[in-house]
């Protein structure tokens, strides 16, 4: 230790230049805070903002498809194109789909973020947010092409079916239309199922952080006064766990909308918003109808978040 | 006669640690109730066990005469004003306070309109469409305590309410709980560490050490007779004598508490008296209070600031006091 020591006039130099910056700073407070703030507004600004923004404007611009030219001339030839019927197709497609992968996930993440809010402790509670975080540590592409090979005819999924006597089940769900397919790794129940678990996380997070938010004695004083648990849930839990659905919702639902992989691996064939906005920009190199596209997600999540609003749902935040 | 509350010889342990251990205790009736202690003397789980969010680990809780001991709290006629307030941050004031009538299925316009009712009684009419969020610590109480007597149950627990308020604010919840009490005719178990709190406002209190009880009296008996060391020390401030002083003033083994107020100076007829050094002096506004070295023993004395000029710190003074100021204590050795 001694050999590494700095000499001691070289210590006290630094020392008192170290203590006359912290000194300017505790002073000047609002310069430490400019400094500590800038970074981020300028990412914020420029990086979210501009790039949000320069997308927007882009969805305006003119694409002549005779020469395959984008020019800066403002038209809304672009959103009068997303209600033609192919394209409102695709739409209604993806937001049907987000909408039941938002529901299920609501559904089967509610009751594992209960547990782990209120009553794993310890290691145990380490143990659920490692599980649920760890499929998030293997890449996404590896995962989504694992389920096709889980889900092909003939895979595990099917001897699964077969073992637990669910085969004429199975294959009547597969001729129901809309939901089946001529297996499940070509049908829409094959896709939302795939949707769902990779998304799941997204959703257990933040209901597990808001139900964690609900102090006991509020379920202690809901029974002192008499509500049985299944009223103390619904009429306190919950609303509590509101904001937690909703901004998990928020993932899942953007997630859904601007997914691109999920559509073209799994389920049957046709367009998702992702795959037309990617097929648009890369191959055709429509980019203003490719932002027009992207507007959507957008458009549809800041109307969500209103309706949210209005119900109340974070005033208790 | 029936009782409102009943521990049977009641505990509750935590692994190897008795938080309650064997009490028995009833409670009347319409009846002031406190519960005093410093804090992990149990008072506070006796409270939760009457509530039911503890269950006694072997004893029973009779409440109404009627065995609880294993009802869930929502089965109990029983409601707890908490020390944090637990109001619901979803509602407003009046869905807060008409929360136990909705539960219990009252038509929507009866259950607005007896909250309301509630809310006046408690002084906060016109407050129901606020959040719990907008409203200061003290209207916070008033509305937990309307929503805990808006479905008059037959016992209200007050878990240390007046904790949280200023001492102001807490005087004055003092004297309107208990106008409240008295209007309602509810029985209230007031848990509290406050031994003025629980002084002013009870018709009896139990004074709670290590899980047990050491003593249940009315205010006035706990201050002149008060049974162990712990209760005079814990209730007002108490000098023990014991040992050899003790015998040598009054010829008898054992300890005696003196309160402070009844010590004097000088040396008068019919008292006992006894000299000492003044070691300490202080200027507590209306009293002084005086630190007296008698045989190794310290007595405080507690004099009229007005009257007397005090002794110096140092110098040797005579303190008196008359023989029915002694109280003896019951002491386990």
């Amino acid at each position: 230790m001694s050999s590494m020591a700095i000499p001691h006039s070289t210590t006290a130099a630094h020392k008192s230049l170290a203590r006359r910056v912290s000194a300017l700073l505790y002073r000047r407070s609002t310069l430490a805070l400019l400094l500590l703030l800038t970074p981020p507004l300028l990412w914020f600004g420029v990086v979210y903002l501009g790039s949000l923004l320069t997308l927007i404007a882009q969805s305006f611009y003119t694409f002549d498809d005779f020469t395959m030219q984008v020019t800066p001339e403002w038209t809304l030839a672009n959103y009068r194109a997303l209600l033609d019927a192919a394209n409102l197709d695709i739409v209604l497609r993806t937001v049907s789909m987000a909408l039941a992968v938002s529901a299920m996930s609501a559904l089967l993440a509610f009751p594992l973020a209960y547990y782990m809010a209120r009553y794993a402790k310890g290691s145990e509670k380490a143990f659920f947010y490692v599980a649920v975080m760890l499929p998030m540590w293997a890449s996404y592409l590896v995962k989504v092409y694992a389920w096709t090979v889980l889900l092909a005819k003939g895979g595990i999924s099917w001897w699964l079916i077969e073992k637990l006597g669910l085969t004429p089940a199975y294959e009547w769900m597969l001729t129901l239309p809309g939901i089946g397919g001529s297996t499940l790794s070509t049908s829409n129940f094959g896709r939302f199922w795939v949707f769902v678990y990779t998304w799941l996380p997204f959703m257990i997070l933040p209901i597990q952080a808001a139900l964690e938010r609900i102090p006991d004695n509020l379920l202690a004083a809901s029974s002192d006064l008499g509500a049985r648990p299944w009223q103390t849930f619904v009429h306190i839990v919950l609303p509590m766990a509101v904001p937690g659905v909703v901004a998990g919702s928020i993932f899942t639902f953007s997630l859904t909308l601007g997914d691109y992989i999920i559509p073209q691996l799994i389920g049957p064939s046709g367009f998702y918003i992702g795959n037309m906005v990617y097929s648009m920009q890369g191959s055709i190199g429509n980019m203003p109808m490719a932002a027009a596209f992207t507007v959507v997600p957008i458009v549809l999540i800041g109307v969500y978040l209103t309706l949210a609003k209005r119900t109340g749902a974070f005033d208790a935040l | 006669m029936k009782h409102a509350v009943e521990f049977d010889r009641v505990c509750r342990s935590y692994g190897a640690v008795n938080a309650v251990d064997h009490v028995s205790l009833a409670i009347r009736e319409g009846e002031f109730f406190s519960m005093l202690g410093p804090s992990g003397s149990g008072k506070t789980t006796c409270l939760r066990l009457i509530a039911g969010f503890e269950l006694p680990t072997s004893g029973r809780v009779l409440i109404d005469g009627v065995d609880a001991s294993r009802l869930a709290p929502f089965e109990r006629n029983v409601n707890t004003v908490f020390q944090d307030y637990a109001l619901f941050p979803t509602m407003n004031v009046l869905e807060n306070v008409a929360y136990p009538l909705m539960i219990k299925g009252v038509a929507k316009r009866e259950r607005y309109a007896r909250a309301e009712e509630a809310l006046a009684m408690v002084a906060l009419d016109g407050f129901g469409s606020r959040k719990p969020g907008q409203l200061s610590g003290g209207q916070r109480q008033r509305v937990a305590l309307a929503r805990a007597i808006v479905g008059r149950p037959r016992v209200l627990l007050l878990d240390e309410p007046l904790g949280a308020l200023d001492l102001k604010l807490r005087e004055q919840m003092q004297g309107e709980l208990k106008a409240l009490q008295r209007q309602l005719g509810i029985t209230f178990v007031f848990v509290t560490h406050d031994q003025s709190e629980a002084l002013s406002m009870s018709d009896r209190v139990a004074v709670f050490a290590k899980g047990r009880i050491e003593q249940v009296d009315t205010p006035q008996a706990l201050y002149s007779q008060p049974a162990s060391r712990f209760v005079a020390d814990f209730v007002g401030t108490s000098n023990v004598v014991d040992g050899e002083l003790a015998e040598r003033l009054t010829g008898r083994k054992g300890a005696f508490a003196i309160r402070p107020e009844r010590i004097r100076l000088g040396r008068f007829d019919g008292a006992i008296s006894v000299r000492g050094v003044v070691r300490e002096v202080a200027f507590l506004g209306p009293v002084n209070r005086v630190e007296v070295e008698v045989a190794g023993q310290r007595l405080w004395a507690q004099l009229p600031s007005y009257a007397l000029q005090m002794p110096e710190v140092g110098t040797e003074v005579e303190l008196a006091w008359e023989g029915d100021a002694a109280h003896w204590l019951l002491e386990a050795a």
